[in-house]
């Protein structure tokens, strides 16, 4: 069932390592681990949230924790779209929306999920159902980079 | 003091090792994960799981205290309205990952990996986070 171009195990175990991160931010610090609502305040474009430099050494972390892996496992597979283009349309949409929708993957996929919120649960069913959406139609009118 | 800094950078650095160790590094992988009726790629199920089962612990944890181990309280979502702006702004928000295969946690990991284009989709969903700020000023001057 699982296709042979999957990573079933790094996933499990880079998924372990992303909810014990947002554990540690929920029971040590008392914040959620939610990239987009922690980005807009380590760039005070937020008023409400997490305290800056809280939120902004999270953010720091991320590449950090990446670059980590590039150099203890070797290069890590990133194949970006070459186009400039579509990522700043995705970045500006993404940016605009994660604010609307108040927040992410993280967010709402990773920290509302697990605590069983309705607004996450609706909130991911949306993303989701967008991003099959969206990908599919711009498979439809040759968009597949 | 210091121990919020610490434990700060330590959750960010560990949640960038899973994201480039889990594969949502690559943005390709993301978006053959979307991509249900071509190369669909189930990896991020996976890591959405991987990621759930520690935080359904952490919650279960976090009920039965009164506070975090480093900080006065716990400042968590309350809201429990089901709006337009939640619907929309997740819609839009998938359009965008459709897009480019990138949300905002495996972008900002990015930066070390592929600085150059990474840079791009970052400085561009900090502007669209920045417009939707002046447009909530503008709309609704009061909150």
């Amino acid at each position: 069932m699982i296709p042979d171009h999957a990573m079933p195990m790094q996933g499990l175990i880079g998924g372990l390592m992303i909810g014990v991160a947002a554990a540690v931010m929920l029971l040590a610090l008392g914040r959620i681990a939610g990239v987009s609502g922690l980005l807009a305040r380590t760039m005070r474009i937020s008023d409400s949230g997490a305290p800056w430099m809280l939120a902004g050494l999270f953010i720091v972390g991320l590449p950090l924790g990446a670059f980590i892996v590039s150099m203890l496992a070797g290069p890590v597979e990133t194949r970006f779209p070459e186009s400039s283009l579509i990522l700043i349309v995705g970045g500006l949409v993404v940016g605009f929306g994660t604010r609307l929708g108040s927040g992410c993957t993280s967010g709402h996929g990773v920290c509302g999920l697990s605590r069983l919120s309705k607004r996450s649960i609706v909130a991911t069913l949306c993303f989701m159902a967008a991003g099959f959406g969206t990908v599919a139609a711009m498979n439809a009118v040759g968009l597949n980079w | 003091m210091i121990r919020t800094a610490i434990l700060a950078l330590a959750s960010g650095t560990l949640f960038g090792a899973g994201l480039a160790i889990s594969g949502m590094a690559d943005p390709t992988r993301v978006r053959d994960f979307l991509d249900l009726f071509g190369r669909w790629d189930p990896t991020l199920a996976f890591v959405m799981a991987g990621a759930i089962l520690p935080m359904a612990i952490a919650w279960q944890i976090q009920r039965r205290r009164a506070a975090p181990l480093v900080s006065s309280e716990f400042s968590v979502p309350s809201t429990t309205k089901i709006d337009g702006k939640l619907v929309n702004g997740s819609l839009l928000f998938g359009v965008g990952w459709g897009v480019a295969g990138l949300c905002p946690g495996p972008a900002i990991a990015g930066l070390a990996l592929r600085p150059s284009a990474a840079l791009i989709f970052v400085v561009a969903m900090v502007v669209g986070m920045a417009v939707h700020r002046g447009l909530n000023r503008f709309v609704a001057p009061s909150s």
